[in-house]
């Protein structure tokens, strides 16, 4: 029988100590296996084996129609699931020409920035609890909790909701979103100096993450990393700047761009990037056009014959969609381009020759989400 | 008004006179073993509670609240359940050392429990070496942890044990500093005479600047002893997954958890000891009234309040800090805290010759 | 020169974390601060907002009359089959025949609430309900029928 461990056995030097981190691990997040070469504290090799939690979701597309596939997709960066569902919701219209009202443009860019800055506050909580402090997680999850409400109220749920739908947004803004955002912004403002005192001023913390898991630009991009990880690098590969979808073009916002290439400038992007998103938040909430939230769509879509590639700003990274249609209800062939596979890859090279406390501030850093990771 | 120091003489009175004075002994004996292992099971339930609630307040979050009134049962129900579980031993583990290890652990918190003082006059063996007594004894608890490490077989547990062993190697060093600075400001090694030397104000207040410092480095060095977050990386949950005890279950489990409690106990005693008084009561130069207002507060009262002020330091460290990598954990020890305290050793000694102290 | 950069880096060191302290120190003595819910307590003052995806129903009028037309939409809608419509021919006092809705199942167990059925419908029939304890003993428990026994179509509904 096929045994994954018996291979790496074989390739090992005599007097290596081979750990296996993963799949059930405090800190892999999700089912991640690591095999892990060590010589003493220091890790000589890295290799991610995946698959653990791989469910065909690409697969599973195919045999689903243009307006179901959409929902599965949330499934798998469960953490920005909106922009998921945006970037196929993208595809499709791009695909079949559709105009979508300005009013579920602006609705759109509000929920992404949303999902965006709730994705990085659990990530914030996650990463200082990879390094070890626990207390940032349970206040994380206080600011978090709140956009979890904003959601629930205008979506209906709180994790995969399934609100960006082919021409538009599934239900109008309700009528207490624009009254809750706002109540929001001041509570989120005060509480990102908290995060500042708590974990980015830490001497403790600074040291755990300056200068570790360096990766230059040119790696960064040899790599395919993007989002955050390749920012932290300083690679400009803001989908949303380099390539404007929705109304990201006449908003004010900058890109984050970090040069230490370590866990630190990776740290760093992500809490500006969440100020980023509030600005834009800041900017949209008051002046969200009249009008239709979705654009009137056939009730069967059948995309025309050829492919189609849309990519969109995750959390994470560049987010691809790409749809080969031979006409029908369904897709023929479905690609999915997700930035946590990319991001992964560049473990091995991030963390050799630093300790296993570093590999886990590494991991930290990269922000992994697992299923999406498998799909 | 009754005080521990009465009590046992009443005690020991009773005993002489009902019995002949080598029976008197053994029930003695056996009075001390029983209260020293209900003190420990006590502990145990109550520091746990304490950091559970602790955490919970810090994390925005209410804590235990639903076992007994205000979950104050909560601890009560979790050592149940470890009670009752299965105390597996793996099966390419060395079976005789996994099972000893726990116990060796414990027994080296519970040895250096007796010469501490833990009211006036209240103390099990005030032998002359007190101090250097608790300091070598506790190091003993490091072969419990390599011993669980080693003989787990697994190498998580080995990770850990290793780290554990080199840091706390390392950092008795500086705690073992911090004390000789009190011990040369009191010229005794000697538990009681210690604390009768901070009868006229406490080593923190009296002996200036170095006295501060060896506090300092005393908590440090003593989190970092016990293996306490920020410097837990013999556990380092997120690393190692529980690092030297991940395959312990049950009650071995339970004792190694026990353990840990205890000897933060401990520690914060001797650095009550040392640094706060003991179970001196707090006096103010000469104001007379204030004093005896201060007098009137039992002793054994007024050393559980400093001990549980220092463990609440210690928590809060825990559940605000980050944890160091080892190699920086080395660094601090190395490049910080022990020049810091070779030289604060110095000033002491200048200081202590020269009488500047009070 | 070095000595001073030393006790810098100390004074800094300490600075941060002292700050640290103090930020968990206030939340420790500010008890107004905490946000925890404590769930089954408060179950009556719980308000879920109206959109919350909980279940799909069906709507029932006081006499015991639905919309649903047995059309199918939100079963060919369902990504995951989780709706099947059994639908039979009725005959109209016309004499006409016409399609109607036998029994409505719905598996909760596979529903993944997307609201896409409840999109789907053109007659308004179905909605998802408030509801999220839908925890039980029995898997089959999971598999309702949603339209209630002897309810009828509502007049003028096509």
């Amino acid at each position: 029988m096929y045994r994954e461990t018996d291979i790496v056995q074989d390739t090992s030097i005599e007097g290596d100590l081979i750990i296996n981190v993963g799949p059930q691990h405090p800190s892999t997040h999700g089912v991640l296996h690591l095999v892990i070469t060590l010589n003493g504290e220091t890790i000589k090799k890295i290799e991610p084996h995946l698959g653990y939690i791989h469910r065909s979701i690409e697969k599973m597309c195919e045999s689903l129609s243009y307006r179901q596939f959409i929902y599965v997709t949330s499934k798998m960066d469960y953490l920005s699931s909106h922009i998921n569902n945006h970037g196929c919701a993208l595809c499709i219209e791009n695909g079949l020409q559709i105009e979508v009202p300005p009013r579920a443009q602006a609705i759109r860019v509000l929920m992404d920035e949303l999902t965006r800055m709730a994705s990085h506050q659990l990530w914030w909580g996650a990463n200082a609890m990879d390094i070890g402090a626990l207390t940032p997680f349970f206040h994380a999850f206080r600011e978090r909790e709140m956009i979890n409400d904003i959601f629930e109220e205008t979506c209906g749920t709180r994790l995969t909701m399934n609100y960006m739908v082919p021409g538009g947004v599934m239900a109008d803004l309700h009528p207490n979103f624009q009254k809750r955002v706002k109540e929001f912004i001041p509570h989120f403002k005060s509480k990102i100096v908290e995060y500042d005192e708590l974990l980015t001023d830490n001497i403790i913390f600074q040291n755990r993450t300056k200068g570790i898991g360096i990766i230059s630009k040119e790696d960064a991009i040899s790599y395919g990393c993007t989002g955050p990880v390749a920012r932290g690098s300083g690679v400009y590969c803001d989908v949303r700047k380099l390539n404007p979808y929705e109304i990201y073009s006449q908003l004010k916002f900058d890109e984050i761009i970090e040069t230490g290439g370590d866990c630190f400038a990776r740290y760093m992007v992500r809490m500006r990037e969440m100020k980023q998103s509030l600005s834009i938040i800041e900017q949209l909430i008051d002046v969200i056009p009249e009008g239709d939230f979705q654009a009137k769509t056939k009730a069967v879509l059948k995309l025309p014959k050829g492919e189609f590639y849309s990519q969109i700003e995750t959390a994470r990274g560049e987010f691809g969609v790409y749809i080969v249609s031979e006409g029908g209800t369904t897709p023929y062939r479905i690609k999915f381009r997700s930035p946590g596979f990319s991001n992964l890859s560049a473990l091995d090279f991030m963390a050799r020759g630093s300790k296993i406390g570093d590999l886990i501030a590494i991991m930290g850093s990269l922000d992994l989400v697992i299923p999406d990771i498998d799909r | 008004m009754p005080s521990l120091e009465n009590i046992a003489d009443i005690i020991h009175t009773w005993l002489n006179i009902t019995f002949n004075s080598t029976t008197a002994l053994l029930i003695e004996l056996v009075i001390v073993a029983v209260s020293a292992i209900g003190l420990f099971s006590m502990l145990g339930l109550i520091l746990i509670m304490m950091e559970r609630k602790v955490s919970a307040y810090m994390q925005v979050r209410l804590g235990p609240n639903r076992v007994g009134p205000k979950g104050m049962f909560q601890t009560v129900a979790d050592t149940l359940k470890l009670m009752v579980k299965e105390g597996m031993t793996p099966n390419g583990a060395d079976k005789f050392l996994f099972n000893l290890a726990p116990f060796i652990v414990m027994i080296v918190a519970m040895v250096i429990l007796a010469p501490l003082a833990f009211a006036k006059n209240f103390q099990l063996w005030d032998l002359n070496i007190g101090i250097l007594f608790v300091a070598s004894v506790s190091s003993v608890s490091v072969i419990g942890i390599l011993m669980a490490g080693w003989a787990s077989n697994n190498k998580y547990s080995l990770l850990g044990a290793m780290r554990s062993g080199a840091q706390i190697v390392s950092y008795e060093l500086s705690a073992g500093l911090s004390i000789i600075t009190i011990v040369i400001l009191t010229g005794s090694l000697k538990i009681s005479t210690i604390i009768q030397s901070q009868s006229d104000g406490w080593w923190i207040f009296k002996g200036h600047i170095p006295a501060l410092i060896a506090f300092v480095i005393f908590i440090i060095a003593v989190t970092a002893e016990t293996n306490r977050a920020p410097f837990d990386l013999a556990e380092a949950e997120s690393e190692l997954t529980a690092g030297f005890h991940t395959e312990y279950s049950g009650m071995k489990f339970a004792l190694f958890f026990l353990a840990e409690y205890v000897n933060i106990f401990i520690v914060c005693v001797l650095g009550a000891t040392l640094f706060l008084g003991g179970w001196m009561p707090l006096h103010f130069g000469t104001d007379t009234r204030f004093n005896e207002l201060m007098d009137y507060i039992p002793s054994s009262l007024w050393l559980f309040g400093k001990t549980f002020f220092l463990i609440f330091i210690i928590m809060w460290f825990r559940w605000t800090f980050p944890r160091l990598r080892i190699d920086q954990l080395l660094n601090l020890e190395w490049k910080y805290l022990l020049p810091i305290s070779m030289f604060n050793l110095l000033l002491t000694t200048l200081m202590a010759i020269m009488g500047w102290h009070f | 020169m070095f000595l001073k950069k030393y006790l810098q880096d100390i004074y800094y060191a300490v600075k941060s974390l002292l700050i640290g302290m103090r930020r968990t120190g206030y939340y420790f003595t500010h008890h107004k601060e905490i946000i925890t819910q404590q769930y089954p307590d408060n179950k009556d003052s719980l308000s879920l907002p109206e959109r919350f995806r909980g279940e799909v129903v069906m709507i029932h009028d006081e006499n015991n009359e639905h919309a649903c037309t047995g059309c199918t939409a939100c079963e060919l809608a369902c990504p995951n089959a989780t709706i099947k419509i059994i639908t039979q021919i009725d005959t109209t006092p016309e004499g006409k025949k016409k399609k109607a809705l036998n029994t409505f199942v719905y598996h909760l167990d596979l529903c993944t609430f997307c609201n896409l059925c409840i999109v789907a419908c053109p007659t308004d029939a179905i909605k998802m309900a408030n509801t999220f304890e839908h925890s039980v003993f029995d898997r089959s428990k999971l598999t309702k029928i949603l339209n209630k026994p002897d309810s009828k179509i509502r007049a003028g509904i096509e």
